[in-house]
């Protein structure tokens, strides 16, 4: 018997010898990849960017973004210190929209978080436990996902009224669809390979599963997805805050202020494109660094 | 303690068993009628089409300490038993008894604690195993579920890897990538040998493996039988495979069992015109000794709508009146060494014309010389 | 318009496939010499990750263009495959050379029926009519042995079982009648009782055809059943080739040896099985040596220094070791074509 043990070790000893492959988890795989990856690399410094500075808004704001003056009125760029020009109220712009993207940004990543949160663990479950719960939820979920998104979220903050807090409700109800769709794939798929079986076999319940083999495996999907959803979000609500739901004035917010300077826009056409460019800027950013993130984490392992 | 006890002690060990319930002669396990029918499900309304019959009554007995070979092509069922088994998937009827226990039953054994004793090895060595988990927390991972601490369930968990030839510290923190698909093999085989089953079902374990990795996994789990005193039920389509780790042998064709019995009876003298053809396949190493006529023709029929009466009529070169209009039944086995096949031609005056000559052994056409 | 039948059908000289991405270089054929002559059942035997399918690939020029980097000579039929571009490279896929695979899912296409996917290719190669197509289509699934082929001709894919798959992809790649049929495991995802049924079907095929064939398995078994001449591959170098009878009766690389000592067949019960300890070395960085060194039992100082040069043992028949028991005393390392 001592042969069988020596025959069965014999192998792998052979191999030990060899220098060993640096061991590399699935993060930091990613991480390597993306390393390499210059434009994600830029784009994602940009958005990095684009956040501090909404962070530091009134660190770096050379005025106060409230101070009116009516002498000031839509003036050029460059104007007496005012970089960006001025508003219709004769506001400085660069000022209100450092302070404005505060507002913007949390408007497009604290729903789509929220959506994580909820849809994610609605698709999740409905993927795993499968049957009827999967019927439920996907079911519901569908006639959500049935209307357009803006008309959904235009809709439900028109029922529930204005305000930051209730735009941020409405558009984490539009996100949930989505997300929960997403997980509900991931998760079906993983439910089907052999691990799972095997923990199964092994006598775990459903929620140690879930929490140990498929989150991992299914965070990954989730979270590409979520990241391509930011920039959605940000057109979402400064469509909302143009149609005058979510944000209300005198707030400085990239949607509001599009709206109010829109009739500026023979005045000064210059000034009243910015918060256009803001908006645009910020999305195309968080979707490149979204694809990004996409292709590295596309590793087959 | 003294050096002679310790030694009586150890002897005992080696026969039998301190977890024995049932006694030595108590079957390990024991399958009764097992039935699966999966159903089909189509058109607009989801509605019931048909049905899969994938495991249509299956009864065997496994002896303790034995190896059971499960042969038989794609679709024969091979796979749902051993879910059917594990209680992966539940089973439509039938019942399972373990070790004098019936399985899921009152006052018998529960589904979890079954699933302690008896634990599987898949055939996919990589999604069998979770991508992002090092590999010995994947072997690990059956220990914690049943209560054990952290340390201890990795203790036990790096102890296994050495059974398993693959050493702990090189091996242990690497993940399912980055292992050979021998390696992951090996990680499976630790993994189900975790919980210390007592029975441990292979299905088509070595079969993805290559050639020279597949002798060194069966070198270690014949190596890992003894020294754990395991009873194993092996799934494969390999004969040769089976013929090496079965002491016997069932052979299952369209969710049935054909013909069951000892490995040397069956290999050397088959009954059952489908395990006569099997054999028949087997590709020899000899390129001077071609295979110059198949054995059968055509492919298995779809399990969806198996053919009436005898289900290997369709194929069979002795199909009768009989196999079309009867199905023949596997007679009730006596004893581990019994041998016995579902066909009409061994049944006395069952209505086939070869059935009268009943002493002569198969028959000998198909049967190609087995070694 | 056939070619001298001295000169062979499929020439490979010094064939090299690396896989070039940031991370890595994969080594996955290196320095591949083989020929083909016409009517011959060349066997490629390997494991996985031997190199044995991604030269049939190479062949085929269907290895993915940006990410490969192919050199050395590729010639059938004295075209040099290498060289072909765009309409030249798809007359020369399907019509002067054809290949199946393992999983004729993937080969055939699942929205077109069986008949149509031959007759369109027959008339894309012949440039006939769809009724002529269509007619050669139902020849060749007779040819095939499938039954009933009027009413398969009109099945898709996926209404037909494994066996009869494999079945309506061979009578695929038979249309334009190449004259050399590449094979990459076809019979490997079959049952046993079918996968006889393909091999015999396969070689009568290709006697009546007098088609070459390049068969690549990694079953002993199939080899035997099929070939006429091995080339066994490991770590992408061919290792050894010769005669079937010649490799599979009296191996000589100590490789060859160790895959017919671990296959189990006969009634071995109760014994060990003598494996090849270890795993094939990973192809990122193989060891400077002989590749098969860290698992050979003979290997020595010199084997892991230097790679062992191909060693003629007779016509056609070639290893690559410096521990053969009776090499000639060290013949030019020049492969000689086979004269029969």
């Amino acid at each position: 018997m001592t042969d069988i043990t020596a025959n069965s070790m014999q192998p792998e000893a052979a191999e030990q010898g060899a220098p060993a492959l640096k061991v590399r988890s699935y993060w930091q795989t990613v991480g390597y990849r993306l390393r390499y990856d210059y434009m994600t690399l830029f784009f994602g410094a940009v958005v990095v960017l684009i956040i501090l500075s909404a962070i530091f808004a009134p660190l770096i704001a050379p005025m106060d973004p409230y101070e009116t003056s009516l002498i000031k009125r839509l003036k050029p760029m460059l104007y007496q210190g005012h970089l960006l020009g001025t508003d219709e109220l004769g506001r400085d712009i660069l000022s209100r929209m450092l302070y404005g993207g505060r507002i913007s940004l949390a408007m497009g990543i604290l729903p789509v978080l929220a959506a994580t949160l909820i849809g994610g663990s609605l698709g999740v479950i409905a993927g795993f436990v499968g049957g009827r719960t999967n019927m439920a939820i996907m079911r519901t979920v569908d006639v959500f996902y049935a209307f357009p998104s803006i008309l959904l979220a235009v809709a439900i903050s028109g029922a529930l009224g204005g305000g930051i807090f209730n735009g941020m409700a409405s558009l984490t109800l539009v996100f949930i669809p989505p997300l929960c769709r997403v997980a509900e794939t991931a998760t079906s798929q993983v439910r089907n390979l052999d691990f799972v079986e095997a923990a199964r076999a092994t006598g775990a319940g459903t929620f140690n599963i879930i929490r140990v083999h498929v989150l991992g495996n299914v965070l990954g999907p989730i979270l590409i997805y979520a990241s391509s959803m930011v920039s959605v979000s940000i057109l979402l609500a400064s469509g909302l805050s143009f149609l005058g739901l979510g944000v209300t004035p005198p707030e400085p917010d990239w949607g509001l202020m599009l709206n109010t300077l829109r009739g500026a826009i023979y005045v000064n056409p210059m000034v009243c494109a910015l918060p256009g460019f803001a908006i645009l800027i910020t999305s195309i950013c968080f979707n490149l660094v979204s694809d990004g993130l996409r292709s590295a984490m596309d590793v087959r392992m | 303690m003294s050096m002679t006890e310790t030694k009586a002690a150890l002897a005992e060990v080696d026969t039998r068993d301190a977890r024995d319930r049932g006694g030595e002669a108590q079957p390990m396990l024991i399958a009764r009628g097992l039935k699966k029918h999966f159903p089909i499900t189509g058109g607009v309304l989801n509605r019931t089409v048909g049905h899969v019959r994938a495991v249509d009554g299956v009864s065997f007995t496994v002896m303790k300490g034995e190896t059971l070979g499960v042969v038989g092509e794609s679709g024969c069922g091979k796979s749902t038993l051993a879910r059917l088994l594990m209680h992966l998937i539940v089973p439509d009827s039938g019942e399972l008894i373990f070790d004098g226990d019936g399985v899921g039953q009152k006052d018998g054994l529960s589904v979890r604690d079954m699933r302690r004793l008896m634990q599987m090895v898949f055939q996919d060595s990589y999604s069998s195993l979770n991508p992002r988990m090092p590999v010995e927390d994947s072997i690990a991972y059956g220990k914690t579920v049943h209560g054990a601490s952290k340390a201890a369930a990795k203790e036990a968990a790096r102890e296994l890897m050495k059974k398993v030839g693959l050493e702990p510290s090189l091996f242990g923190p690497r993940y399912p990538h980055e292992l050979s698909g021998g390696q992951k093999q090996r990680i499976n085989i630790a993994r189900a040998l975790v919980l210390e089953p007592r029975v441990v079902i292979l299905d088509e374990a070595v079969s993805a493996l290559d050639k020279s990795v597949e002798a060194q996994v069966l070198n270690l789990l014949r190596y890992l039988k003894d020294h754990f005193n395991l009873t194993y039920v092996f799934i494969s389509h390999d004969l040769n495979v089976v013929q090496y780790v079965s002491d016997r042998v069932l052979v299952m064709y369209l969710g049935e069992v054909v013909e069951i019995g000892p490995v040397d009876e069956i290999y050397e003298n088959p009954k059952h015109p489908y395990t006569a053809a099997l054999l028949a396949s087997r590709l020899s190493m000899d390129p001077d000794e071609r295979v110059e006529e198949p054995p059968l023709v055509g492919d298995p029929p779809n399990p969806i709508n198996p053919p009436s009466g005898c289900r290997f009529r369709t194929r069979c070169d002795f199909a009768e009146k009989i196999c079309e209009v009867e199905s023949p039944a596997l007679p009730e086995t006596d004893g581990p060494k019994a041998h016995v096949c579902a066909c009409h031609m061994f049944v006395p005056k069952s209505g086939h014309s070869k059935a009268a000559g009943l002493d002569e052994p198969a028959p000998k056409t198909l049967a190609r010389s087995a070694s | 318009m056939s070619m001298e039948t001295s000169a062979p059908l499929v020439s490979v000289t010094d064939l090299n496939v690396k896989f070039v991405s940031r991370e890595s270089t994969v080594n996955a054929v290196n320095d591949v010499n083989l020929t083909v002559n016409h009517g011959e059942v060349l066997c490629i035997i390997g494991e996985s990750g031997s190199g044995k399918s991604v030269s049939m690939r190479a062949l085929m020029r269907l290895l993915p263009e940006r990410r490969t980097k192919i050199t050395g000579k590729l010639e059938v039929d004295g075209q040099d495959v290498l060289a072909l571009k765009g309409k030249e490279l798809s007359a020369f896929r399907g019509g002067k050379a054809a290949m199946i695979f393992q999983e004729p899912m993937t080969a055939l296409d699942p929205v077109f029926t069986i008949g149509n996917q031959i007759a369109e290719t027959v008339c894309r190669h012949e440039g006939c009519s769809k009724e002529d197509g269509l007619a050669r289509a139902l020849e060749l699934l007779e040819l095939v042995k499938v039954p009933s082929a009027a009413r398969r001709l009109k099945a898709y894919p996926h209404e037909l079982s494994g066996g009869l798959r494999q079945r309506a992809m061979i009578a695929l790649a038979l249309s334009c009648r190449p004259k050399l049929l590449l094979a990459d495991e076809p019979t490997t995802a079959l049952d046993a009782t079918v996968q006889i049924q393909v091999l015999i079907l396969m070689r009568k095929l290709q006697q009546e055809m007098g088609m070459g064939m390049i068969f690549v398995t990694h079953d002993l078994g199939v080899a035997a059943e099929i070939a006429d001449r091995v080339a066994v591959m490991y770590a992408g170098r061919i290792v050894e080739s010769g005669t079937v009878q010649e490799v599979l009766t009296d191996p000589k690389h100590p490789y060859t040896k160790g895959m017919l000592s671990s296959t189990v067949h006969g009634n071995m019960r109760g014994k060990d099985i003598e494996a090849i300890p270890g795993s094939p070395p990973d192809l990122r960085s193989l060891p400077t040596g002989c590749s098969f060194a860290p698992r050979c039992p003979k290997a020595d100082d010199g084997c892991r220094g230097q790679l062992p040069p191909e060693v003629t043992l007779g016509p056609g028949r070639i290893a690559r070791c410096l521990k053969l028991d009776d090499a000639p005393p060290a013949a030019k390392p020049e492969r000689e074509t086979a004269l029969a």
